[in-house]
């Protein structure tokens, strides 16, 4: 589609903002840090040399980047060798995965996944299928946990690689990574962990936890997009999956993105920082949310465990109700919510891991993410609780037709 | 809004008399899921095809509208696609733009823009509704543009959808669309119309069905059947009833005097009969499921002009209640050529829209 050849096209119009704006979806993304923005700015303008240029430009590069490093290593407790910055978590799971698959030495080979990981995961392993590699996809249970035994029984002579993801991104469930990785240590199968939910929610100690690969991603813990991290622990054998320039020890070529690292950097150590006090914090107000909704609204319920979660996240069944009319109607009224997985059209499909858990199309339909941030206060769940009351009874009034009402 | 000049019109119409507007795309149909049916170079300008929802959201963003792609694929399917598949296998030519306009866009459409706090929808059909204080009722007319009109498609809205939905090009001609959306320097305004029914491609419905049954792993039972004329001698063989509709004439592969067209398909025997061209004409229909928009239902015998298809002339008849109502049988002035089963019947006074029901 193209505007006829010349003619200007009018100036777009601003969208249409009316009402203040309650963001509730830090699992999709989160805003920039003010703390975050103040290194951010002065490093685009005054950091560009390139970090692999031998003169002093380059050097202040450099120095910034492994600044950054260091930072964002004292976040997951290793080593600052041990990891490689790249574009966000889908790099780093591709890398993770591709990587670790490729370099091992083996003519037949097995990869264990599970059911309810994010599509930066499933998808490698549906490509890794096509390649000829197996893979199984372990089931979660009703409350949205792995069960390590699945996971062993999984395992076959020619298991290369398990990649089971930290922390749920739909229902923020912790996955009991430790005991996953004592079966993978027994097994000689290296362990891919998906950390990009848990980083700066929940502490992450990749040492502790046994893993020998481990995504974060910048942008869920207030850093920009475009920058992530992927731990490699000291002598993992990983390929190269983009070639070029020899950057961060031949494990992903590219230009090093300075400004982003640092953002990182500054953006891991205050998560570090302030773990357990903003945890308390957010899991207080996720709490709150949750009761409010259970108790003001009929037919709800929250969707997987409720004891092994991250401080952050709810999922809710609205049963009878479209998630899909939710979320509008919750957007219209200021409050950023989201409900299932965005299709390439933006149409929202039943989320996967609500199906793998054993929702029925309906409930996942039916069902509402809400993931709470920094910027979240006490007043601000309260208004949130009174919209979602709202626009639960104006819905389900009108619910089957419309036209028994008019 | 569809991605097309029609509904992005609409939205810059609505959008420039300061109204709050809300856009929103309903995605029906998957245009990948049925790969062997799109052809090389991909699927273009049908709708919910990607390039469509981009051309929808550029007009949003556009327009600073908040836009939304609602996933109505379930719903279509069910109430639209498989009826429409039903009808064919059961020897009838269906519409599916009526079931779609009947069961999903004026209906769990209007509700969900209700449900989120609308108080009325906007579509870019070519056709015209208003309150009659006389009557008490709402009216639909005919769409200015007499190439344009859709109202043969909307025959099934009830009062209460009519009350909450706006046709705001009902007055306008196509070409003045265009015009509207230049100057409203709307990105699609030079977007050629679709012309075909949305999820099928290239019109071939019968190519359809067939992925479509391949694709459940359902085998089209005992498709094949003798192609019959009306004395019943066997003159060829087909490959399913569902190829063929009344009037058709290319497809039958069978040699005869005279033109041969299809008079009838008989699904339970798998037989379809052809005939002559005036073995097509038929006096009389009557009309099931009939809906009455801008009158009551009729009492005694009304004078109108139906429409049997949708590029048909609109010709006299009696409209004649029949003994079951909402039935209503149908007598022309002169036989019309083609009565076809599983189309609609429109009842027409001029530009108004009395009602119309199903051809039996």
């Amino acid at each position: 589609m193209q505007s006829p050849a010349g003619a200007p096209l009018a100036p777009y119009l601003k969208l249409v903002v009316e009402v203040t704006r309650y963001y509730f979806d830090h699992n999709a993304t989160t805003p920039v840090s003010a703390a975050v923005l103040e290194v951010l700015v002065p490093a685009l303008l005054e950091v560009y040399g390139n970090a692999s240029s031998i003169h002093r430009d380059g050097q202040l590069a450099r120095q910034r980047l492994e600044i950054a490093r260091r930072q964002t290593a004292a976040l997951l407790h290793c080593d600052p060798k041990e990891l490689v910055f790249l574009s966000g978590g889908t790099e780093a799971d591709n890398l993770a995965i591709f990587g670790s698959v490729k370099a091992h030495p083996g003519a037949r080979k097995h990869v264990i996944t599970t059911a309810i990981e994010h599509p930066a995961v499933l998808n490698p392993a549906r490509q890794l299928e096509r390649e000829g590699v197996e893979v199984t996809y372990v089931p979660a249970g009703p409350d949205g946990l792995i069960h390590p035994d699945d996971v062993r029984r999984a395992l076959r002579a020619e298991t290369v690689l398990i990649s089971v993801m930290h922390v749920n991104n739909e229902l923020g469930t912790i996955q009991p990574i430790e005991e996953i990785a004592k079966i993978a240590r027994e097994a000689g199968v290296l362990l891919h962990a998906d950390g990009v939910q848990a980083a700066g929610k929940i502490p992450v100690d990749v040492k502790a936890l046994g893993v020998d690969l481990y995504s974060i991603s910048g942008h869920k813990l207030y850093a920009p997009k475009g920058i992530g991290a992927l731990y490699v622990k000291n002598g993992t054998k990983l390929s190269p999956t983009q070639f070029g320039g020899r950057h961060e020890r031949e494990r992903r070529a590219g230009t090093e993105n300075v400004p982003g690292a640092v953002a990182l950097g500054v953006a891991a150590e205050a998560a570090a920082s302030d773990l357990t006090d903003e945890s308390s914090r957010i899991a207080a107000l996720r709490d709150r949310l949750e009761r409010g909704i259970l108790d003001r609204v009929p037919a709800t319920g929250v969707n997987g465990s409720v004891a092994h979660r991250g401080p952050n996240t709810s999922n809710i069944h609205f049963d009878g109700l479209e998630g899909e009319a939710m979320v509008i109607s919750l957007d219209l009224k200021g409050f950023a919510v989201s409900s299932g997985a965005a299709c390439s059209s933006g149409a929202v499909e039943p989320s996967h891991v609500l199906l793998a858990i054993g929702l029925s199309r309906e409930q996942a339909r039916a069902s509402l993410r809400f993931s709470l941030g920094r910027s979240n206060t006490e007043q601000q769940v309260d208004a949130l609780i009174e919209a979602i009351a709202e626009s639960a009874a104006q819905l389900r009034h009108l619910s089957p037709t419309y036209t028994a009402r008019a | 809004m569809s991605g097309g000049v029609d509904s992005s019109v609409v939205a810059g119409l609505l959008r420039r008399r300061g109204q709050p507007v809300v856009g929103l795309t309903m995605q029906l149909w998957n245009q990948r899921r049925l790969p062997e049916l799109v052809p090389e170079g991909g699927a273009t300008g049908r709708c919910c095809s990607l390039d469509d929802v981009y051309d929808a959201r550029f007009v949003a963003q556009h327009l600073g509208i908040p836009y939304y792609v609602l996933n109505f694929e379930d719903r279509f399917e069910q109430q639209v696609v498989r009826p429409f598949i039903d009808e064919y296998l059961a020897g009838r030519t269906p519409i599916p733009c009526t079931l779609c306009n009947n069961f999903i866009k004026f209906d769990q459409f209007l509700d969900l823009a209700a449900g989120v706090g609308a108080s009325r929808i906007a579509t870019g059909h070519y056709a015209r509704v208003g309150f009659d204080e006389s009557s008490g009722r709402y009216q639909l007319r005919r769409g200015v543009d007499q190439a344009k009109d859709q109202t043969y498609f909307l025959f099934g809205l009830t009062q209460q959808q009519l009350a909450h939905t706006d046709f705001p090009l009902g007055g306008f001609t196509k070409p003045q669309v265009r015009e509207l959306a230049r100057e409203l320097g709307l990105p699609v305004a030079d977007k050629p119309d679709s012309q075909e029914i949305c999820f099928v491609p290239n019109g071939d419905y019968a190519a359809f069905i067939d992925a479509y049954f391949r694709e459940r792993g359902i085998a089209a039972d005992r498709a094949q059947g003798e192609i019959v004329d009306t004395a019943g001698r066997v003159l060829g063989e087909h490959q399913g009833v569902h190829h063929f509709t009344v009037g058709q004439r290319r497809g039958l592969r069978v040699a005869a005097g005279e033109p041969l067209y299809v008079i009838a398909t008989e699904q339970h025997a798998q037989r379809v009969i052809v005939g002559s061209n005036d073995q097509l004409l038929r006096p009389r229909l009557h009309a099931g499921q009939v809906n009455w928009i801008s009158i009551a239902p009729i009492q005694q015998p009304v004078r109108a002009q139906v429409k049997i298809r949708n590029k048909h002339e609109a010709a006299p008849a009696t409209l004649d209640p029949a003994a079951d109502p909402p039935r209503v049988e149908i007598v022309f002035d002169q036989p019309q050529r083609a009565v076809t089963p599983g189309q609609a019947a429109v009842f027409y006074d001029g530009d108004l829209v009395l009602g119309g029901g199903w051809i039996e």
